[in-house]
This record gives structure tokens, C-alpha cells and sequence, in this order.
């Protein structure tokens, strides 16, 4: 029998829920690994996850500073898409979708992957165009891509104000139906839980100090919890790249890191059962299978590594709700935050070997980091794992800013506070 | 149902009655009342249903903090949902509803969810629903059908779909001290500071001022508390330099000493007065913050101690004193300090009977087996209620002997009769604020509660908030507080006398006592402790690992009684202390904000609007206005009865056959000035404009620095020394930016100013075979003939009076002007063009016509100037001067950037004459059921009049290369699919012997 | 957050447009050193701690200013325009005194 099924809760439930054994272990770290991947968040431990399952890599040791889950994989607003526009982009999100598919088959864990349909609303027929570029550029990739009409629009989401009158008529969406969301921490859970079984370390409360170093060739970490040697080290710390990479004498990087802020309201009765974004501005919401709607905006703007936001945005970003919904404005904000993004200089992320001898990198996910969790730990084990990228990973490397082969989906060119 | 009003007492209005209706049933109250205390008083003893469970609960407490009683409140078909009903004050014509029950509160059918109680333990959701591998509900599917029944179960309230017709504002305000709170800590620090000459404000989350001296019963200076308070709040209102602020929640403590503070203005009336809003929000800038905010206290964890009837001890007190409701007539406290029995002794005050005192500690000091003789109580020391009964409300508590050592109870079980039943398990400090502010709390063994920790902001902390429960000390930490605030100095204060009851707040370290049952921890989210030892169980040990497992602390209450209850089971569990688990950081809001005070102003206005001079002339003439990011531009000037492509081809041929106007004035447009001014342009610009003549234009291509095409546009040298740069309508501001940027940090040394001038010109483009007659005839001052005025010249002159700046350049292809004028005189210059054309048959023409006649030209905008584009993918090469270096030139052949496949700017034309969209790909073999092969796609269509076609520019892989060659379009979004021929993007009078003349 | 702009005094953050890392050097306009500009262009310095930040007051008198800011805190310790020849004339303290706040 599977660890989880409705007949083992069934079989807990009836002996009073005292044999569930622990998610993952607690292990003390190991003096050495194959492979270390720094950061215990959703990329880390979805690395150690397929590095265990595709490659047979089971010495891998998972070092988080906080608790497992800490950073963003538990800060997002759970979409789950693969709507871009340029292709390197679209094949690998849409490879992500497709291990979203059976994700909680795979992990024996539900995540609660629900696909539920993003819906990206255009507010003229020119952006209804610029929509249909890249519902088109999908198609033509294999990826499921559909227009709405504003009745269709107004059918899906009652609540939704589509009239004419209003300051930014709804004219149509892009509507991709495979889309949706899933529950983020289950996500964390799962890989961490899955990798455990096959044999990973997931070490807690190790904070990475400094880099063991023979030459130019990284050889370990040093860590609160003492010295781990390892073949190979994996930095996936989103965020926190900046701040890691220096412990490795590397202060420079395409990365910015900024604070985008999250927000939920009180749990409500659904009103909303897609994925939706509005297109004069920077707003996406969805609602929660609790109730509570979970929506975003913008990043603030400016570098920050404090998981805390400001005001302007905040009173922006429900502006952007209430001109959608302006039925809400009674309802109420229960809980905002915020999580550290690395913004790179062309708002795609980087996964490759380097830039040190035994070190690998992955990094600049910008805030569309959760929905590439599966195809960013996939394309990563690879690349640890064998040395080189896989076909789908090939095109995110660090020196393609300087060759100028970018990557760029909204076209703002070196200005991460715009991608 | 019986009521529970006492005769006398409470700060209520009994003189004046109030109705109001709860689930339809009609009740009264008197102002003063909240919507729990009236119903309270009416013998109401069920307020809603649990989110899981669906188990019936009552009032827990009588604030901010309530887990259970949540209403939602209706105003008309706007609905307000989950407002705890101990919030909210009643008025006449009040409207509230209980939520999550189905189809009564009575009777709910989701109750069922308790026989399954065990099965939807913590985790449930991650543990199944994962659904058969193969077969047709595998992958997803399964999941999303199991979801489907899942969210119908979903949520508290239901919101509404009436657009909510209240208005909302936001307030700045400035102070030296802002002071959270207005219990005597709050009142003595705003007092002082006042007194020292600070400016200010002072907010309190409740109706009326003065915190705990409303209900505490006590004695302050030889009158009573409330008094008291009373006559500090008039002292307060003497100051010109104060600002009070009733009904006021400061919920938000940000960056730079900035607070938020949500004030309800209207929810209280019947109806929102006219020059009122609902709610406003206020953003304080604050020199300094006392932060007075006082304690929640905390319910002890006990099976059954969710029942209606289990009351807050301090909650109990309050609707004594503070509203005259009884919460029952025979009582029992169960407790593990020794505030319960202050609580106890308000009650029997108020005409309530204790019958019974509950404590866990094995010994008691002798004043409070005073109080218990007073109170004419079993006092039971070492016991612990161990069971509730009754349904819907309570009827009767079973005790039995505590051991502390184990938390466990054993021994003879007792049932008492009991319709109320006051717990305390201590004191919880309201950190929130200080949390939000970057803080760590520090745990307090003794009062067994987080502390504020030291600030790491410009706040200071007063009274229970920093842990001192005791009247007398809050009064003098406020004093102390309002000094410190003040940078020290004030008149000397001497502290009134308090009579108060005996106690010590300290509790003993008991929350939980283990027996048989469910015992809640996070009432709202029906947690039990039960869940938080099956997270530690399964590793789920992190304060934040125990919250996001358990959903412990994510209801509406966000854990205010559920925080270190929770925490101390996960602390037993784990065998460390609470603080080695750690604590939850808070964040805003400290509680619930309606969205439409954050929206405010711009709730119904979001951003504002863009209207060119001519607007109205526009609107007034049949155009179609197009919203064009701020702008409203115009689409078509449409006749009667006609589609967009037949207006537009109409005004293009109009246009190409003898004359067009069109309002150009959205076009950005910078006065760039000074000796170095042409200097910048040319390093600004690919190509040169220190050798462009005074009097003449040219056309400008702008790159960024990574070597990527920018803006383009004409800039004319008005001047020696000035210029006048436009750029595109969309761009303005980016353009602006950048050349701010480049002057004052990276060129400081060059002494140019920049100026934005879009807004102060009003401008218009007359272009067509017959433009020039048309100007001949209406412009005066200055000849506009081919010498006057050859290709790129500029003139200037008046028409009808005005002065008017002519340009000749032309985006159109035909011989074309763009006149510009003082924007208050736009629509008069543009009457005066029109009437002038009228014998040539001018028409004005909107966005569609002008973007065919561009397409027909094969003119690039913001559709292929895109962000990813070169110059040389645009065929713009030849505007790369080689003479000197500008922006972008050292980035722009890197070998991303010059590759083959790169996509390029060519023409497409429809060879079935079917019309085109603008997102369509172009395929070099078409799959109409598999789509792929995409060589790139179309940036702009439209049905060009002058070739007969429908045309399209596009950008294709290797585009130029293709020229000549077929293709297709394919477009499956739209289904559009067909042949098209792939030709140069000049389809037009390539020449350009039109615009030459 | 506030940011004291020297020209206009103490503003909110939304009256300001970010425009990054203080620390990027501009190779020569002519300079054919295509790592000097790649570094300008794309790499960043970013901190946790004190950064070095130009802001410009685009909400208000549209000069950039040098900040430094605490990127763990949002702490401001310095602030001066980027045109070092520049002097501003003293801010007047918001608000007036006496007034109900």
C-alpha cells in the first residue's frame, strides 16, 4: 500500500492517527556527499529529488538556514502556467506543466494541482493582438492557448466587472486552460518527503557560511552545523543568490534581488474559479480551495533582502482588484508578506554548470519561480548529474547577457525592476 | 429565549432602543451596544459554525480577537462578510447574517463533517484525492473532481456581486508622537506629550476611548475608572495639537516610522452621511510611536472548550461592565491565574452567580480564596474542566483532579451545572505592531507570554503591552512613555491612586489539559491539539511548518487566542520550551482591511485619463475613442452605419486622394536646450544632429545601452542652443527618463536642461495631395511653399491669429504638415484647419486610417519597436553613424544580436484576400490540426486601399531573404489560415515621390 | 519608507523611481572594451547590507540622488544628489506646527 491513500488515513484514522511517520527525517549532516544543493526551497529540493529518481544520485545532502520550505516556494501566489512568448521560455515552463500533471501521482503527495485555467485579460484590441502573438507562439509549440470573447469572459467570472464602462474595458483574454494553481507548501513537502525515501539528507537549520575551496574548484561548504565536503555543489537559493555567491568571492551577477509582496483576503464562498490578470497594470488573483483570495502586483522596485514590502504597491495592487471587482470592497486584506526575488537582467532564469569548477547555478526566476519548481529541479539534476545542460535548460546560461542572446518576454532590455 | 440585560450599569444608552435584525429574526439594543452584546442581552447564544467542523459556537471574547461569532452585514444587496460580531455597533436598520451553515445556523448539515473527524486531521488533503494512475480520471483529473465538491464547501461569508456603492478615502497625516491604544497607558503618554507642545494623535480600535478604564471596574484618582478616562479624553480634546481618533485600527507599521490606520466612519450609522466616506485610510508619518495596545488574553485548551457559553474571563467582565449583559446566571471560572477571579467578581456585581472556580494550580494565595468566599464559589484548586455540555449552549462542565506533571486530569470526574463558563489561560501582550516593525519578541516565563523586544524603531511601549498588567504601573509607563517621546522634560506627575482587586497576572505554565475529546486550539479553523501533536508527529515542528500543516493562526482572528496555546502543545510535544520553537512573525494588517480603503480615491478611478486639446471636437464629430495606455485617442470618425474597416479605408483614401488631418497631439515631446544640446543628441541618437540646420528636423533612432532599438522620432533644431524632440506616444516617459538619467549621472558635464513639453503643445498633421493648399489658404505670416518649407523645414507663422511652429515631415507618405500651437488654442487651430480644407474635402482621420497608411508605407511604431528589435532587424542600419560613438553602439554587434535567424522586418500579403490579424504566425508549410513551424509573426494588419489588399507587416526569421517567397499565415486562435506572399515592408510609393513632392 | 530628497525634504518611496546599483562605472563612450560594458550593463553588485543606490525623484523635482540604503532594513543612512555641484537650498520641515495633526 502507497505511504498516503484514502485507505491508510482510513486505517490512521481508526487507530487514532498515532502511526504517521515523520515527512522527512531529521539527519545530522554527513562529513561528505556527492552532491550538496544549497537551499531548501521548492528548486533545491526538487533538484535532490530527480537527481535521486533520474540519475541514481542519492548522496546528496539539501542544506536549508531556516526550515525546509522557508523562502518562496511558501510565499507565492500558487499559478501554475506555461503562457510565455519565446520559445526557449515556452518549451520549458510547458515541460514543467507536464511533470505538474502527474506531480502528485509521483510524490505518492497530493500538491493540489488544479487546473483551473489563467486568464489573461486584454484591455484593447492591440493588446488582444499582442495576446494572440503569444497564444499563437504557444499553439505552434504544442501548448494549449484559447481567446474569450468578453461574453465567454463574463460567463467564466460573474463577478468580474466586463462592461463598457469602466476605465479599462475588458476586450477579450488568453485564456490557457492546462493552467491553474497548486498548493505550494504541499509542493515543498512533497519533493522534500520524496526525496527522503530515496535516501537524500535534509538538513534544516544549516546555514551555508563560506565555500570549501581547492583552487579555483569548489570542494564543500562550511556551514553553521560544521564543514561538508562534496563532489559537486548546487547553489538553488533564489533570493538569497546574492548573498551566497559572495561566500564564494562573487559579488557581481546579473541578479538583482527585490521584495515582491503577496496578499489574501478572508475566506469567502467561491466567486472565482480561474486564474485571472489584469492587463492595464501588473494584478493576478485566484481563489483558494479555503476561500481566501491570493493575489499580487508588482515588486516593489528596488533592492531589498528584507521579505517585507511597502505601502505604495500595497494600495496599488488593490486599486488594480477593486477596478476589476469593485463588488469586493467591502471584503477585507487578511495577511500580506513578502518573499525575495532574483530578478535577472532579462526576466529569464539562469541554470548552468558554473561559474566555479564544481559549482552549479540556478537562479533568476524573477517571481514566476514556482510554477518551473519540477522542470527547474528536472533540467538542474541534469546538469549536475551529467555536466552539461539538458536540451531544455541549454539556452538559460550566464553568459548569454553578454552575448547578447536574451531571453527577454517583455522586452525592458537591463532594468530588473521592469521584468 | 430569556434576557440576560441587567438593570443598571454599562456605558449603553438604555433610554434609547435600537433595531436590527440577525438572520431575519428582529431584535433590540441600545446604542453603545455591539452586535454580540445586544444579541447577548436578547439570550442569543449561538453566532455561527466552524469552518471544518461546522461545529456550533458562541462569543469567545469581546473584540478584535473573536474566532466564532463572524456576521456578515448588509447594506441593500452590498454584503460585508466574516466581521466579527463583537465589531460591530448596532444601529437602526441594521442587517446581519450567520455564515457557513447550511440550510439554518440551527441546523447545519455540515455538521456531519464531525463524524470524520479524525479521517480530516491535520495534513488530510496531502495525503489522498491523488487518484488512479491510469483510466480517465488520471493525472489531475481526479483531484479537480473531488475540488469541485471541496470548494462548494469553501469559505465563511459569501460576498456580493453589487458593485459596492460606499466611498472611501485616504488621509496623510503627520505627527510628532503617534499613540496606539487609549487605555490609561495610551491616554497618560498622549497627555504628556501634549502637554511637552508634540503634535498628536491618538487611535483607538473601539467607539469610545479609554480601553480597559471602560469595564475594568476599578477606581482611578477616587472616581471611577471610566470617569476617569472620561475627563483625561476631554483634557486631550482642550489641545489644539491633538487629533483623537475613534473606531480607528492602526494595522500597519512601515518603513520610515509609517503606520496605517483604518478609520470606520460610517459603518456604525444608519446611513453614511453625505460628505462622509465609509471608511477612511489614514498613512501617519510619525516622529514617534507609543505603542499602547494592550493584552489579549488567551482560552485554555480543554475538550469541549468550544461549546457556547466558554467565555473569555476578561470578555465576560466586559459585557458586565461595559454593556450590562450577563454572559449566564450561574457561572463557573475556569482559570490559571488569578484575573478570572476579578472577572468572577464583576459578574456577581452585575447579578450573576459563581458556582464554581476551576483552578489548576494545586495552591492559591488567600486573596483570591477570599474573593472565592466572597463570591460564595466551590473554589476547586488542582482541577481541570475536562468536558463541556449542552448543544447550542452550555449546560453543565465536568472536573476532575490536574496533574501538572503530565497535563493530564484523573480522578473523580464531577459534573456541575453551569450556563456560562469564564476561562483564562493568561496574557498575551499585543506585539503585532512592534513585530511588523522587525522586532523578535522575548518570551516571559513568569507572565508565560512573548514580550515587546527592544525597539529597533522609533517606538516606545506603555502599559500591558509591555507586560505591566496592572493599572497603576500602565499609568505610570505612560507618563514615562510620553516623556521619553518628548525628549524628556514635562511637568512632574503625580500618580493617582488605583483601587483595584487583588491578583497577580502571572499564570501557571498550564494551556492545555489532556482528555478525552477535541480541544481547540484555533477555534475559527477547528485545529485541535490533537492536530498540532499529529504535525509534530509527522515533523511539522517550526512555528511556521506547525501554522501552514495545521492552517493553526490563518483565520480571520490570525491567531490572536490560538498563538501560544499552539505553540506551548508543540513545545510539550517536542519537550522544549515555547521560545526554542520560536514565535510567528506578524504582519499587516493586525487585522482585516477593506480593500476599498486601501483602493480609496482610486476605487471607481484608477488611473487618470489622457485627453488631447481636440477631445471634445473628437467626441462631438462621431469619433470612436480607442483607449491608448492613458491617452483616448480616436479610432474612427465612423459615419452612420459603417464597419471600422470601411470608416478607415474611407478617411485613407480620402487622405491619399486629396487631404487628411489627425491629432497628433499625444506624441511626446521634449524641449531639449542648452549649449551642449546638440552634443547630447548626437550621443543620445544612432545618428547625428550637430550638423542639422536651425530651422530643420530629422528623423532620430534611439538605442538603449544594450545595443536594442529604443524610440524613434523627429526632432527639430528650433535654435542654436534648442531643440524640440518628440517621441512616441507610448515612450514619452521612458525617453524622458533616460535622457534625465544619462545628464545628471553620467554626463553631469554637459549643460543641457530637458524639459517635458507634451502637455503644452497641441499638434496636428495635415497631409495629402492637397495639404499644402489647404495651408496656403489658412496660414499667414510666413509662406509655406517648397522654398519656405521644403522636407523636413520648419516655418513659423499664425493661423486665424494663433501662432502656429509648421514642420513638413510626414509619416503618412503624402506631402504632410504637422502644425503645432499653444495647447489651450489646439481645438481653435484645428476649426480653423477644417474649415479651411473644407473645399478640399479634408477629412480628419483616426488611429486605424493613420496605421494603414504607415503599414502601407512600411514606417515602424511600438509593434516592431518592441524591446527585442535592432535597428538592423528594422532595415535601420543606414541611421547608424559611424562617425562617433553614441548609446548602445559598443553593445549592438554582439553576436546575439547580429545572427541570421534573427527576426526581420518584412511586408505580408494575403494572396487569398481575406483579412488579417495582428498576432498571426506565418508557417513556411501549413498544419492547420497540429500548428508548428512558426518563422515568426505579424506586428500590424490591415486592408491597404491604396494596393487593393490586405496587408501586414511582420517580423520573420531571416526576413528579407524571404522576399518573393510564398507562405502561409496561421493563426489558430482565430482559425485563420491561408496563403501569403512574403515582399519587401515598402509597399507604397516606395520612392517616396508623394511626401517629396 | 521615506526617502529625504536634498531638494524637496522628506517624501514617500512612491514619489521615486529606482534606477539601481550606484557602483556600475560607464566605460568611455568610445571605449571598444566590450567586458567593461557588458559588466555596466548587466552585472550588478546586490548586497545584504548597505548598498549604494541612485533614485531619482520622479514624482517631484526629477534629479537623481545618491542614496545609501540598508537592503536587510530599508534603512537610509545617506542621501546627496549625483551632481556633486549642485547645492541645494535647506528643506523647510513638513507640516505646520500648532495645526490639529
Amino acid at each position: 500500500m502507497a505511504e498516503y491513500s484514502a485507505l491508510a488515513l482510513l486505517k490512521n484514522a481508526l487507530t487514532g492517527n498515532k502511526d504517521w511517520k515523520p515527512a522527512w527525517r531529521k539527519p545530522e549532516p554527513k562529513a561528505a556527499y556527492d552532491v550538496i544543493v544549497i537551499g531548501g526551497g521548492g528548486h533545491g529540493l526538487s533538484t535532490a529529488y530527480y537527481l535521486a529518481k533520474e540519475h541514481g544520485v542519492t548522496n546528496v545532502a539539501v542544506l536549508e538556514k531556516g526550515y525546509l520550505g522557508s523562502g518562496n516556494v511558501g510565499r507565492n501566489t500558487t499559478a501554475v502556467r506555461s503562457n510565455y512568448l519565446l520559445p526557449p521560455n515556452t518549451r520549458f515552463y510547458e515541460h514543467s506543466m507536464k511533470l505538474w500533471e502527474n506531480l502528485s501521482h509521483d510524490l505518492n503527495y497530493n500538491v493540489m494541482f488544479s487546473q483551473r485555467g489563467v486568464l489573461n485579460l486584454a484591455h484593447s484590441p492591440a493588446q488582444l493582438d499582442d495576446y494572440a502573438r503569444r497564444g499563437n507562439s504557444m499553439r505552434h509549440q504544442g501548448v494549449d492557448a484559447e481567446l474569450l470573447s468578453v461574453a465567454e469572459i463574463s460567463r467564466l467570472i460573474p463577478v468580474m466587472d466586463t462592461s463598457k464602462a469602466t476605465r479599462f474595458p475588458v476586450y477579450g483574454g488568453l485564456m490557457q486552460p492546462r493552467a491553474g494553481t497548486a498548493r505550494h507548501d504541499a509542493v515543498a513537502w512533497g519533493y522534500a518527503r520524496g526525496a527522503d525515501r530515496r535516501g537524500v539528507d535534509i538538513v534544516e537549520n544549516c546555514e551555508v557560511t563560506g565555500f570549501l575551496r581547492d583552487g579555483d574548484r569548489i570542494t564543500g561548504v562550511t556551514t553553521s552545523r560544521g564543514e561538508i565536503r562534496a563532489k559537486k555543489v548546487a547553489v538553488a537559493v533564489a533570493g538569497s543568490t546574492g548573498r551566497v555567491m559572495q561566500l564564494a568571492g562573487i559579488d557581481r551577477l546579473p541578479i538583482e534581488s527585490h521584495v515582491l509582496q503577496a496578499f489574501v483576503t478572508e475566506s469567502l464562498k467561491p466567486v472565482l474559479d480561474t486564474v485571472v490578470t489584469f492587463g492595464m497594470g501588473h494584478f493576478y488573483v485566484s481563489q483558494s480551495d479555503k476561500g481566501g483570495l491570493v493575489y499580487g502586483g508588482d515588486i516593489d522596485g528596488y533592492n531589498s533582502y528584507a521579505q517585507r514590502g511597502n505601502l505604495p504597491i500595497v494600495q496599488e495592487v488593490m486599486a488594480e482588484m477593486l477596478a476589476l471587482f469593485p463588488s469586493l470592497a467591502g471584503v477585507r486584506l487578511l495577511r500580506s508578506w513578502g518573499g525575495v526575488c532574483d530578478m535577472s537582467m532579462d526576466g529569464s532564469p539562469i541554470i548552468t554548470t558554473g561559474p566555479l569548477p564544481g559549482m552549479y547555478l540556478n537562479c533568476g526566476w524573477c517571481y514566476g519561480g514556482f510554477k518551473a519548481t519540477p522542470a527547474s529541479g528536472f533540467c538542474f539534476a541534469h546538469t549536475i548529474a551529467r555536466d552539461e545542460p539538458h536540451e531544455l535548460n541549454a539556452a538559460f546560461t550566464l553568459d548569454r547577457f553578454h552575448r547578447g542572446i536574451l531571453i527577454d518576454e517583455k522586452g525592458q532590455g537591463a532594468t530588473p525592476r521592469l521584468h | 429565549m430569556t434576557s440576560r440585560r441587567t438593570e443598571t450599569g454599562g456605558r449603553i444608552d438604555r433610554f434609547r432602543t435600537i433595531r436590527f435584525t440577525f438572520d431575519g429574526a428582529s431584535y433590540t439594543g441600545h446604542p453603545g451596544d455591539t452586535l454580540a452584546s445586544a444579541l447577548l442581552a436578547s439570550g442569543v447564544s449561538l453566532f455561527g459554525r466552524s469552518f471544518k467542523y461546522h461545529r456550533p459556537r458562541g462569543v469567545l471574547t469581546a473584540g478584535v480577537d473573536e474566532p466564532n461569532a463572524l456576521v456578515t452585514v448588509l447594506r441593500g444587496d452590498v454584503r460585508e462578510p466574516n466581521v466579527p460580531a463583537t465589531m460591530v455597533e448596532i444601529h437602526d436598520g441594521l442587517v446581519a447574517e450567520s455564515q457557513n451553515r447550511f440550510p439554518s445556523l440551527s441546523w447545519d448539515i455540515g455538521a456531519l463533517n464531525q463524524l470524520a473527524g479524525k479521517l480530516i486531521s491535520a495534513g488530510f488533503y496531502y495525503k489522498t484525492f491523488m487518484g488512479p494512475v491510469i483510466g480517465p480520471l488520471q493525472g489531475t483529473r481526479f483531484w479537480m473532481f473531488c475540488e469541485h465538491f471541496i470548494r462548494r464547501a469553501a469559505g465563511l461569508g459569501r460576498a456580493g456581486k453589487a458593485p459596492d456603492t460606499a466611498r472611501y478615502e485616504n488621509m496623510n497625516a503627520f505627527c510628532d508622537v503617534l499613540v496606539v491604544g487609549s487605555g490609561p497607558a495610551g491616554l497618560m503618554a498622549a497627555r504628556t506629550a501634549a502637554e511637552a507642545g508634540k503634535r498628536v494623535i491618538l487611535a483607538e480600535l473601539d467607539p469610545v476611548l479609554g480601553g480597559s478604564a471602560n469595564w475594568s471596574g476599578e477606581t482611578i484618582g477616587e472616581v471611577p475608572a471610566a470617569d476617569w478616562a472620561a475627563e483625561a479624553i476631554r483634557d486631550l480634546q482642550e489641545f489644539d495639537s491633538v487629533r483623537l481618533l475613534p473606531r480607528t485600527t492602526v494595522w500597519g507599521y512601515y518603513d520610515g516610522n509609517s503606520l496605517v490606520a483604518l478609520e470606520r466612519v460610517g459603518d456604525h450609522k444608519e446611513r453614511f452621511a453625505t460628505d462622509e466616506p465609509r471608511h477612511r485610510q489614514w498613512t501617519i508619518r510619525a516622529g514617534s510611536v507609543v505603542l499602547a495596545t494592550g493584552a489579549l488574553e488567551r482560552p485554555l485548551v480543554f475538550p469541549g472548550n468550544d461549546r457556547p457559553g466558554v467565555m473569555l474571563a476578561s470578555a465576560a467582565k466586559r459585557y458586565a461592565n461595559e454593556f450590562g449583559v450577563l454572559p449566564g446566571d450561574k457561572v463557573a471560572v475556569f482559570t490559571n491565574n488569578d484575573t478570572a477571579y476579578g472577572a468572577a467578581l464583576a459578574l456577581k456585581n452585575a447579578g450573576a452567580r459563581t458556582v464554581l472556580i476551576v483552578d489548576v494550580r494545586a495552591d492559591v494565595s488567600a486573596d483570591m480564596r477570599a474573593i472565592a468566599n466572597e463570591l460564595e464559589a466551590e473554589l476547586l484548586t488542582g482541577h481541570a474542566v475536562v468536558a463541556t455540555e449542552g448543544g447550542k449552549a452550555l449546560s453543565g462542565v465536568t472536573v476532575q483532579p490536574f496533574q501538572a506533571a503530565t497535563g493530564t486530569a484523573s480522578g473523580e470526574a464531577r459534573n456541575i451545572h453551569a450556563d456560562g463558563l469564564l476561562v483564562s489561560g493568561g496574557w498575551s501582550p499585543a506585539i503585532h505592531l512592534a513585530s511588523q516593525a522587525g522586532a523578535r519578541p522575548e518570551w516571559d516565563d513568569g507572565l508565560q507570554a512573548f514580550l515587546p523586544p527592544q525597539p529597533t524603531r522609533k517606538w516606545t511601549g506603555a502599559g500591558a503591552f509591555n507586560g505591566a498588567f496592572s493599572t497603576a504601573e500602565s499609568i505610570a509607563q505612560g507618563v514615562a512613555a510620553g516623556m521619553a517621546v518628548s525628549g524628556g522634560g514635562g511637568q512632574r506627575f503625580e500618580p493617582p491612586a488605583v483601587v483595584t482587586v487583588a491578583g497577580d497576572p502571572k499564570p501557571a505554565p498550564v494551556l492545555e489539559i489532556r482528555a478525552d475529546g477535541k480541544s481547540f486550539v484555533d477555534f475559527q479553523h477547528d485545529v485541535t491539539a490533537d492536530d498540532v501533536r499529529l504535525a509534530h508527529r509527522e515533523g511539522f515542528v517550526s512555528v511556521e511548518h506547525l501554522k501552514r500543516y495545521t492552517t493553526l493562526g490563518m483565520a480571520t482572528d490570525q491567531g490572536k487566542t490560538s498563538n501560544v496555546p499552539g505553540l506551548a502543545i508543540m513545545a510539550a510535544a517536542l519537550g522544549k520550551s515555547i521560545p526554542e520553537v520560536g514565535t510567528t512573525r506578524f504582519r499587516p494588517p493586525f487585522a482585516g482591511v477593506s480593500l476599498g480603503s486601501l483602493a480609496a480615491e482610486r476605487f471607481g478611478d484608477l488611473r487618470p485619463e489622457r485627453l488631447t486639446p481636440m477631445h471634445d471636437w473628437h467626441v462631438e464629430h462621431g469619433a470612436t475613442m480607442y483607449s491608448a495606455g492613458l491617452w483616448h485617442r480616436p479610432q474612427i470618425y465612423g459615419d452612420p452605419g459603417e464597419t471600422i474597416e470601411q470608416a478607415y479605408v474611407r478617411e485613407t483614401r480620402a487622405t491619399r486622394g486629396s487631404a487628411g488631418i489627425v491629432d497628433v497631439s499625444t506624441l511626446g515631446k521634449i524641449a531639449v536646450q542648452g549649449p551642449d544640446a546638440a552634443e547630447f543628441l548626437d550621443r543620445v541618437y544612432t545618428n547625428m544632429f550637430s550638423t542639422l540646420p536651425v530651422g530643420k528636423a530629422r528623423y532620430g533612432l534611439m538605442l538603449r545601452e544594450d545595443g536594442i532599438a529604443f524610440d524613434d522620432g523627429t526632432t527639430w533644431r528650433l535654435g542654436e542652443r534648442d531643440f524640440l524632440m518628440t517621441t512616441t506616444t507610448a515612450n514619452a516617459g521612458k525617453v524622458m527618463q533616460h535622457l534625465e538619467y544619462f545628464l545628471d549621472v553620467i554626463w553631469p558635464d554637459l549643460k543641457v536642461a530637458v524639459t517635458s513639453v507634451t502637455d503644452q503643445w497641441a499638434g496636428a498633421a495635415i497631409g495629402g495631395p492637397n495639404a499644402r493648399k489647404i495651408l496656403q489658404s489658412v496660414v499667414t505670416g510666413t509662406p509655406v511653399d517648397d522654398t519656405a518649407l521644403p522636407f523636413m523645414g520648419i516655418v513659423h507663422g499664425e493661423i486665424d491669429g494663433v501662432p502656429v511652429m509648421i514642420c513638413r515631415l510626414s509619416f503618412s507618405g503624402e506631402m504632410a504638415f504637422e502644425v503645432y500651437c499653444g495647447a489651450d488654442w489646439g481645438t481653435h487651430v484645428w476649426e480653423a484647419l477644417m474649415q479651411a480644407g473644407k473645399p478640399y474635402g479634408l477629412v480628419p482621420y483616426g488611429l486605424e486610417a493613420l496605421g494603414t497608411m504607415r503599414i502601407e508605407k512600411g514606417h515602424v511604431t511600438g509593434a516592431e519597436i518592441d524591446g527585442r528589435t535592432t535597428a538592423r532587424d528594422l532595415h535601420l542600419g543606414w541611421m547608424l553613424s559611424k562617425k562617433k560613438p553614441f548609446i548602445g553602439s559598443a553593445m549592438m554587434d554582439r553576436e546575439g544580436l547580429i545572427a541570421s535567424d534573427r527576426l526581420q522586418l518584412v511586408g505580408i500579403v494575403a494572396l487569398d484576400n481575406r483579412p488579417l490579424s495582428g498576432g498571426a504566425h506565418i508557417v513556411e508549410e501549413l498544419h492547420e490540426g497540429n500548428p508548428h513551424g512558426s518563422i515568426g509573426y505579424l506586428t500590424a494588419c490591415c486592408y491597404s486601399p491604396s494596393l487593393g489588399k490586405y496587408i501586414a507587416l511582420a517580423l520573420l526569421e531571416g526576413g528579407k531573404a524571404r522576399h518573393g517567397k510564398r507562405a502561409f499565415v496561421s493563426d489558430p486562435l482565430r482559425k485563420r489560415f491561408g496563403p501569403v506572399e512574403i515582399v519587401s515592408h515598402h509597399f507604397f510609393d516606395p520612392e517616396g515621390t508623394r511626401m517629396h513632392g | 519608507m521615506l526617502i529625504t530628497c536634498p531638494y524637496c525634504g522628506a517624501r514617500d518611496v512612491s514619489e521615486f523611481t529606482y534606477q539601481g546599483d550606484g557602483n556600475r562605472q560607464r566605460p568611455a563612450p568610445n571605449s571598444q572594451d566590450l567586458d567593461a560594458w557588458n559588466d555596466y550593463v548587466y552585472d550588478r553588485l546586490n548586497p545584504a547590507g548597505d548598498h549604494n543606490e541612485i533614485w531619482q525623484h520622479s514624482g517631484g523635482c526629477r534629479t537623481h540622488i545618491r542614496v545609501v540604503r540598508n537592503t536587510l532594513t530599508h534603512e537610509i543612512s545617506a542621501v546627496q544628489p549625483v551632481r556633486p555641484e549642485t547645492k541645494p537650498s535647506p528643506v523647510k520641515p513638513a507640516g505646520r506646527r500648532g495645526a490639529r495633526p
